[in-house]
């Protein structure tokens, strides 16, 4: 069988860690080749490695076999190797043309001659039915748009080595199935594709063969066909998980968050942030708000927990309105919350972990006297706190935050919120960037605190979080609710619809606008 | 307003403008792509010291617009060299672009003074003006356009014009404008596409020493006959020029004229009847350029188009 890329006992240090560990990578011509690991297993270094971006210490890459030495990504792309990155590399005040051609534009004495590159750009979007705007400018344009400029770009480039890191984790349903048509399209033609992810149902629906990672280390590489998805996730975590989540009914109570006709002005634009929304949080229930990222998710929770001021609409919090009242009031009086950026509002990085662990608390009576620290009250918290939620760092309640496991530093802040006895819990994509094992442990907490009888407020990109743990969903979309669903009727296409505006629900239809 | 006052403010706009105009579009070359260059002063005065004393030196041999194109050149030349310590450090050491071109801004003045006393005895550089054209041939006679730009003039007006059209072009409509900017908005997303992102910036920050050089000189030559190791804050105002003008040629052109005019009345107002009647004090006018520049500043600097990487040394690794 003939390999189209083979990289033999990569090794590739970073102080302090070894990113991959002797890893070998064989990838056939024609044939998608899935990269499987968890956060952090040395995918994307890996890849990085192969496109030039940084160089290994040890091991070779052959590229249709020949031994190749790739510097940069110049070298990389004059081999037919092109990337998608998990962050699209795309100038966001350019246009679509403009990011195709840069780095490869055609000139005539020094000034550019665009006219044949946009016939070739429109010439390969028709060919592989990848739509785009030529002149539109890229921050204009949707996320799966820019995606398909990613590809054109390399399909520019007359790559055939397509390397597309986690391209799912933007988009939505719908596009993810686009995405997935053109995959396949691209290998008919053929060209060979390593696809990065760390989600089975899309190895199982496109790869033909998977290469698993694990703690920077290579497990194996299966045929796709022959193998459940409970053998991959077993060589991808190194242990049985159990996917569906556990839990009973909930036994709903009162209402305790009433929200009613909050409104935002963005900062960004002319329009409203969060526009008119209405919702009630009870107690014992799970709600969550899912969405794709940045339609006004982040603004309502920054209006809930007082870090952003309201322009219009009130929030009752058991009764009380609490619309203008400051944050140390909403969080001192059992409004939890574990933020969206752990590191920008959840932790003070450089201090301590007993200090975290009483960022809210430390000016009650049980840590100071007089304006002095209590320390020894600090550090007997800590030490609970660490026993009770099993939160793991090198030196206990004197570790500095910085150095913990982000799934630690997670575990902390769910300790913090959790031990002051809220009866509201916001919880803002809680597991982001988590490890399979954090992600089950932050579940099972959140679905715990609900069957304590309190409220939980889950926003959540994650569709198989969003349906697996919550027990009603709201869907934003454009700073509107435009639906309520019942996880255990609506099924991940129809939530897509939802989430990309094609569809609203009874009760939440586009109100019109007399002007 | 009488037409002749009219013109002698148009002309006077020029002398304050074009070194304003050249300046800015220098530190647009580097701001672009990615390095943020405040050492413009700095640069301004090492370009006109070093000029200025050559002129000194050589007048008694030579004159006229020669003299004035080779100082140019060395002016330029010798900005470009001074601002190859601030591309070096930020650049290649990844240092914060604002202490080393504040190292820069400390460095100059220092430098001149004191390289003046060494070898001339005195502070200041004198010089003789010989470079004003009275009359240019044929363009001066015609109407309107002739007063206001084709007499009492200086091929520097015509330079800094000719810079402002190169740097429109070869921003907008060449490989190496559309490389820079990519380079300023998102250097990853450059290197990944295959641009030498460092080789860019280098270019910019050197193109920028170039024009702050020359625009040191420009600014000096119409206005004094002796330099005094100090350019008046004009690579600060030239900042602001850049700011209030969006990092755009045409933009800055259009500021540049407004603090120009600014500069003009508080430096000239007794030449223009109307504002001498108004009977202000004179402090006022004198504080006009500054208060403008807090004022206009405080306006347009929310809705910045600053190139989105400015300022961050360029790490590859960063995602």
């Amino acid at each position: 069988m003939e390999y189209v890329i083979e990289m033999l006992n990569i090794t590739k240090e970073f102080p302090g860690i070894i990113a991959n560990d002797d890893i070998t990578l064989q990838v056939r011509k024609g044939e998608i080749h899935a990269l499987l690991g968890e956060n952090g297993a040395g995918k994307s270094t890996l890849m990085s490695v192969l496109f030039g971006l940084y160089i290994s210490e040890k091991g070779k890459i052959k590229v249709r076999g020949n031994e190749v030495k790739i510097h940069n990504p110049n070298d990389a792309n004059d081999l037919g190797i092109g990337m998608v990155h998990q962050h699209f590399k795309l100038v966001h005040n350019f246009t679509v043309l403009e990011n195709i051609v840069l780095g490869v534009e055609t000139v005539r004495g020094g000034f550019l001659i665009m006219d044949d590159a946009r016939a070739k750009i429109v010439n390969l979007s028709k060919q592989y039915n990848l739509r785009i705007e030529p002149d539109a400018i890229i921050e204009d344009i949707s996320v799966g748009m820019q995606q398909r400029v990613e590809i054109l770009k390399m399909l520019y480039r007359e790559n055939d080595i397509l390397i597309f890191d986690e391209p799912t984790a933007v988009l939505t349903p719908q596009e993810i199935d686009e995405l997935m048509k053109i995959m396949k399209r691209l290998v008919e033609e053929g060209k060979s594709i390593i696809f990065i992810t760390h989600k089975l149902n899309e190895i199982k629906a496109v790869a033909d063969r998977v290469s698993v990672l694990r703690k920077g280390k290579y497990i194996g590489t299966v045929d796709v066909a022959n193998t459940s998805k409970e053998e991959m996730s077993e060589m991808m975590v190194g242990r049985k998980v159990i996917f569906e989540i556990a839990k009973g009914e909930a036994n709903i109570g009162d209402n305790v968050l009433t929200v009613r006709n909050l409104s935002i002005n963005s900062k960004v634009h002319g329009k409203s942030a969060v526009h008119n929304v209405s919702f009630d949080l009870r107690k014992g229930e799970i709600l969550c708000v899912a969405g794709i990222e940045g339609n006004g998710q982040s603004e309502l929770i920054y209006a809930l927990t007082g870090l952003l001021p309201v322009d219009g609409g009130e929030i009752y919090y058991k009764g009380e309105d609490i619309t203008h009242k400051p944050i140390r009031y909403r969080n001192s009086h059992g409004i939890s919350h574990i933020p969206e950026d752990r590191h920008k509002h959840g932790l003070v990085l450089d201090y301590t972990l007993s200090e975290n662990l009483v960022l809210q608390t430390y000016f009650l009576n049980e840590f100071q006297n007089k304006g002095f620290i209590n320390f020894k009250s600090r550090l007997t918290n800590a030490k609970k706190m660490i026993e009770q939620y099993d939160i793991r760092s090198g030196e206990g309640p004197i570790t500095l935050v910085r150095s913990m496991s982000g799934g630690n530093q997670q575990k902390a802040i769910v300790a913090r919120e959790v031990e002051k006895d809220p009866d509201v819990i916001i919880a803002v994509q809680p597991t982001r960037g988590l490890d399979v094992g954090a992600i089950e442990y932050i579940h099972n907490q959140l679905i715990k605190q609900r069957d304590m009888g309190r409220a939980v407020l889950l926003i959540s990109l994650e569709l198989s979080e969003v349906l697996g743990v919550s027990d009603r969903i709201l869907v934003m979309y454009e700073g509107e609710i435009v639906g309520e669903v019942d996880p255990k009727e609506v099924t991940q296409q129809e939530l897509g619809l939802y989430m990309s505006g094609s569809k609203r629900g009874a009760g939440y239809e586009r109100k019109e606008t007399s002007e | 307003m009488t037409l002749s006052t009219f013109y002698f403010l148009v002309q006077q706009t020029m002398f304050y403008s074009i070194p304003l105009l050249i300046v800015a579009l220098g530190g647009m070359y580097s701001e672009r792509s990615g390095v943020v260059n405040i050492a413009l002063e700095g640069i301004m005065i090492m370009g006109a010291f070093i000029s200025l004393f050559f002129m000194n030196r050589m007048q008694s041999s030579m004159s006229g617009q020669w003299l004035l194109v080779l100082s140019m050149l060395i002016a330029a030349g010798s900005g470009m060299i001074l601002s190859f310590f601030h591309a070096f450090a930020s650049i290649n050491m990844k240092a914060n672009q604002v202490i080393s071109g504040t190292a820069l801004n400390l460095f100059a003045p220092a430098f001149a003074i004191f390289t003046a006393r060494m070898l001339i005895g005195v502070q200041q550089v004198t010089f003789m003006n010989t470079y004003r054209i009275p009359l240019v041939p044929y363009l001066s006679s015609i109407p309107i356009l002739g007063d206001l730009l084709f007499k009492n003039t200086y091929i520097t007006t015509f330079v800094g014009f000719a810079i402002l059209a190169v740097a429109t072009i070869v921003l907008y409509k060449t490989r190496f404008g559309l490389r820079l900017r990519a380079c300023g908005e998102h250097p990853q997303a450059a290197d990944a596409a295959g641009v030498n992102v460092k080789k860019m910036r280098y270019i910019g920050v050197l193109i920028s020493g170039a024009l702050a050089g020359l625009g040191g000189l420009v600014l000096m030559v119409p206005v004094t006959t002796a330099f005094d190791g100090q350019v008046g804050g004009y690579g600060f105002l030239a900042l602001a020029v850049l700011i209030f003008g969006q990092w755009r040629p045409r933009r800055i052109l259009f500021a540049a004229f407004f603090f120009g005019l600014m500069k003009t009345i508080s430096a000239a107002y007794t030449g223009i009847p109307i504002l001498l009647a108004l009977g202000i004090p004179s402090y006022m006018f004198k504080m006009m350029p500054y208060l403008a520049t807090i004022i206009v500043l405080t306006f347009t600097s929310k809705k910045s188009a600053a190139p989105k990487a400015a300022g961050e040394p360029y790490d590859a690794g960063k995602r």
